[in-house]
């Protein structure tokens, strides 16, 4: 591996500094002259028909500049893939769950905003709920949208191999259920938009979003515009973990009442809303049965699933397929069949979240193999090794391992956290340890939409004066750090300092990127970087070496100056140039070198503007069977851990003692970052696995709705975390790099759960792991009542 | 409602401002003094996002109302670093990586500079519980608890150097 200055160092963020001081701009601490708020009324039913809507006495408040329903906006059908559009701006005549959007109003002031909402008259009817995703499968269910029946908006049906002719070959089988409950995103910047219209009908909205060009297209499809009248602008946002992939209909709402007021108009989700609006984690119900050989040797998987997803698809048709076919790997697994299913309920709608559809089906699985290693009488990790693929090998569902660094996390773990010793000898009662694997795609493969677009495309600028370097991306950077990953590839193939790179991304009008989702940006954009940033490297060493008159193979840029074969050339007239352009200037170029700033405004004087492109599109991936698209990528990360917990047998609390995680991201282009990257995916899965979940009221409404019954860690809840970064080379990925931002959670929820076996002997099926579900599980394992 | 005229100290400035008796504190830095980078994330005192110093203390600004704060000193993100430099909290908060999506981070901040000036040497478990009221999606806490015990030796360092 080459020798980097830049690259695999621990840089520190480019936004860092501004963050840090409170400089950093998130949407709602934006305002524009004469702008209005936004705010919605919500359905406060979770299933009625709309019998009855006034707004005549919201619109004559004073200072209310516009009120908004279906009546107004239309019934544009929108969603996350267009094989599910199912969603409208405004609920038309039917409410579908508690939170459903039925009207908005902008006025000069939140105030007068919330006061208008609560003159809005809306009548319903109720309908009979249905809030359980088994019992909405039943033939006489209600049914929430005409095109799904029995309720179920996706299925997939795959089966790899034979699993019942395999059946006979395994020699300890088990079957296993794990139910979890659909959780949130819990990301701290509330949801916020900033819409305006200009004179020529131009919409420009500043959002809180991960994918600034899916939500342009929403945007221009709903508002009939074309896709080139709508920019949108991702400035700093305050987490996303998905949630934040999709367009909202608090985006959509915002930019319609900009459109009906003709002035700038500011919505801003409470916290209440954020939980309504969700689009987080699903729940799932998984049963699966496995099994092995006496040798370990991993024979079959039948598995099935479904899936609650909530009153709309969004995600659902993509969470499903994820939640099968990414348990194709890291083990050799001939035999495969899945059968999934993603149902609607009256409930907030379920999406994308970390480790998009696959934690749970993960935690299932490697829980399940956990039990199997003990009925043959094996060691878990020794199990894992037995079945571990490598480079190279391919899944049962075509899924190409091009870097697999699986047995070097399993091994860094076993190693760092005394797994040997610690497992060898009895544990003091409710002492555990449990291990677990984990395997993620590094970017979707295929677009959300059928194209042939580009994934992303960057423009590297130099600036006409010389020196600074400008990236231009519609990345979106959303706290993982990506535009300091971009700048740190460009710094390294110009030979400059991270400093005089600046970063301007998440801006629809700069380039085409499909945003920050499927844990795509390192590998993608990343690639993109690296080739604008050659193509300008390129550009500037032909016009010196044009000036200098040697072959411009001779030359290099590097520490921020040009070389010669190692030597300085004769670049005196060029530097007498640069000086001669700036007299009076206070820093001129000096040393023994040509500088990079003087070597760039030399080439602008000879070529114009010096601008460099790059552009990544995956090869074609995948096999040739109904959703073999879902689940391929350009490569896998992969991932480790050992937890060791205290269960206290009287109350049934769970203290993490330890956790030791290890994960394959490739070569790591900022090893703070991906540090940061492991570190937050165990946080938000230790609390997935031990506290989080929505609660509902028995007429769907969500009565957990804010941070403090909704519990997510505190510092105080979580363990040192070691983290160890397992490097493997990536041939798909830029430098080698590849994923680490939702890897990186799937071992935690399983090696928790395997902890807490080892510690009780009671195998939980159903998440989280509260004190009551422990201490019930404790009782029913006695005999006790 | 009434608006009633107050004075606000923020960051070592006075400001006059006429506010309405249920505005809170947060809404009067960020909407009528422009101080954004005090964060809502909640509004109801779950988060931390809107953490302040109040006479020195930390509190939710969110929690408090902007007549209550009348007279009393209020100290923002935007008050903590030096004129030419950044505090050792923030300038250990770069280093060690502690900032992902930033929202949390002024708070965090402000919670760490007010247990540092209550503990100077505290250990990882005392840091632990100096921001346990600060709420992080992104980090873990880790790098946060390391930057503040970094932060930390570093104060005692310019103390020393100072002293």
């Amino acid at each position: 591996m080459a020798e980097h200055r830049i690259l695999n160092t621990r840089a520190i963020k480019v936004d860092a500094a501004d963050k840090v001081t409170g400089a950093a701009v998130y949407t709602d601490d934006m305002a524009l002259p004469g702008m209005l708020r936004g705010a919605i009324l919500h359905s406060p039913l979770a299933h009625a028909r709309i019998t009855h809507l006034d707004c005549r006495a919201a619109r004559a408040l004073p200072g209310v500049e516009a009120v908004i329903t279906a009546a107004e906006v239309g019934d544009v059908k929108y969603g996350v893939s267009p094989a599910r559009y199912d969603e409208t701006v405004f609920a038309v005549d039917r409410v579908r769950y508690v939170g459903d959007e039925v009207a908005a109003v902008a006025a000069v002031d939140l105030e007068t905003a919330m006061s208008a909402l609560s003159l809005i008259e809306v009548e319903y009817e109720e309908l009979p709920p249905v809030l359980e995703a088994h019992a909405a499968m039943e033939p006489d269910a209600p049914q929430l949208h005409e095109e799904y029946r029995d309720n179920i908006c996706a299925q997939v049906h795959q089966h790899f191999g034979d699993v019942d002719a395999a059946r006979a070959e395994a020699d300890a089988i088990r079957s296993d259920t794990l139910t979890s409950k659909m959780q949130d995103g819990a990301f701290l910047e509330p949801q916020s938009a900033l819409a305006r219209f200009d004179h020529r009908g131009c919409l420009t909205m500043w959002s809180s979003t991960q994918v600034p060009h899916y939500v342009q297209r929403t945007l221009a499809m709903v508002l009939a515009l074309r896709d080139d009248q709508v920019r949108v602008i991702k400035p700093a946002v305050g987490g996303g973990f998905g949630p934040k992939a999709a367009a909202s209909s608090m985006e959509l709402i915002t930019c319609l009442l900009a459109r009906a007021t003709r002035r700038p108009v500011k919505t801003t989700l409470t916290r209440e809303q954020v939980f309504l609006h969700s689009r987080a984690r699903h729940q799932f119900f998984h049963t699966m049965t496995t099994g092995v050989k006496k040798d370990g040797t991993l024979v079959f998987l039948d598995h099935h699933n479904v899936m609650d997803g909530g009153a709309y698809s969004s995600f659902g048709i993509a969470s499903v397929y994820y939640g099968g076919s990414l348990l194709g790997g890291p083990y050799k697994l001939p035999n495969m069949r899945y059968e999934g299913y993603r149902v609607v309920t009256n409930k907030p709608a379920s999406g994308a979240q970390r480790g998009h559809g696959a934690v749970i089906a993960r935690a299932l699985f490697e829980s399940q193999l956990d039990a199997l290693a003990e009925e043959i009488g094996m060691d878990p990790v020794e199990l894992r090794m037995k079945n571990m693929m490598s480079a190279g090998d391919v899944t049962c569902n075509e899924l190409n391992l091009s870097s697999l660094g699986m047995a070097e996390c399993v091994q860094g773990v076993r190693d760092r956290s005394g797994w040997v010793e610690k497992r060898s000898k009895p544990r003091p009662t409710g002492r555990g340890i449990g291990m677990a694997c984990g395997f993620f795609v590094s970017g979707a493969g295929y677009p959300i939409y059928r194209s042939r677009t580009p994934h992303c495309t960057v423009v590297i600028k130099l600036a006409d004066v010389g020196g600074r370097v400008h990236l231009l991306s519609g990345s979106a950077d959303i706290g993982q750090g990506s535009d300091t990953t971009f700048a740190m590839i460009a710094a390294e193939v110009l030979g400059i300092p991270l400093d005089d790179i600046t970063v301007q991304s998440g801006d629809t009008a700069l380039t085409v990127d499909l945003g920050a989702y499927s844990s795509r940006q390192t590998l993608m954009t990343g690639h993109a970087t690296k080739e604008a940033a050659e193509s300008v490297r390129h550009q500037i060493l032909a016009v010196v070496a044009e000036k200098l008159d040697v072959p411009p193979e001779d030359l290099q840029l590097v520490d921020g100056v040009v070389k010669v074969r190692g030597g300085a050339g004769a670049f005196e007239p060029l530097r007498t140039e640069y000086i001669r352009e700036h007299r009076g200037y206070h820093d001129p170029p000096e040393g023994p070198f040509l500088t990079f700033r003087e070597a760039s405004r030399i080439a602008f004087l000879e070529r114009g503007t010096i601008v460099g492109v790059g552009s990544y599109r995956p090869p074609p991936l995948g096999g040739s069977y109904k959703g073999a698209a879902v689940g391929t990528s350009p490569a896998y990360g992969c991932s480790a851990q050992v937890v060791e917990v205290d269960v206290d047998l009287e109350t049934g609390h769970i203290r993490v003692e330890a956790m030791t995680d290890a994960h394959d991201c490739g070569y790591a282009i900022n090893r703070t970052s991906v540090e940061g990257q492991m570190q937050g995916s165990v946080c938000m899965g230790l609390g997935e696995a031990l506290y989080e979940q929505i609660q509902y009221g028995d007429r769907g409404q969500v009565v957990n709705a804010n941070l403090a019954e909704y519990r997510i860690p505190t510092a105080m809840d979580m363990p040192p975390v070691q983290t160890i970064v397992v490097e493997s080379h990536e041939p798909n990925g830029p430098f080698g790099a590849k994923e680490v931002g939702e890897g990186a959670i799937m071992p935690t929820i399983p090696a928790l759960l395997n902890a807490v076996y080892d510690a009780t002997g009671v195998r939980f099926d159903e998440l989280p792991l509260t004190p009551e579900r422990i201490l019930m599980g404790i009782h029913e394992d006695r005999g006790e009542d | 409602m009434h608006k009633r005229l107050i004075e606000l100290h923020v960051n070592g400035q006075r400001h006059e401002i006429a506010v309405a008796p249920n505005r809170t504190l947060l809404d009067a830095l960020r909407v009528d003094l422009g101080l954004t980078g005090t964060k809502q994330g909640c509004g109801v005192g779950d988060c931390g996002t809107c953490t302040v110093l109040f006479d020195g203390r930390p509190l939710n600004a969110c929690l408090v109302l902007a007549v209550q704060a009348a007279g009393h000193e209020i100290t923002t993100i935007e008050g903590v670093a030096g004129s030419d430099e950044l505090h050792p909290v923030q300038q250990a908060f770069l280093d060690h990586g502690a900032v992902q999506c930033g929202f949390c981070t002024p708070g965090m901040v402000l919670s760490s500079v007010a247990l540092l000036n209550h503990n100077p040497s505290p250990t990882h478990d005392e840091i632990r519980v100096g921001i346990s009221g600060n709420l992080c999606r992104c980090t873990g806490y880790q790098k946060i608890v390391e930057a503040v015990s970094d932060a930390a030796g570093r104060m005692a360092v310019e103390e020393v150097d100072h002293g």
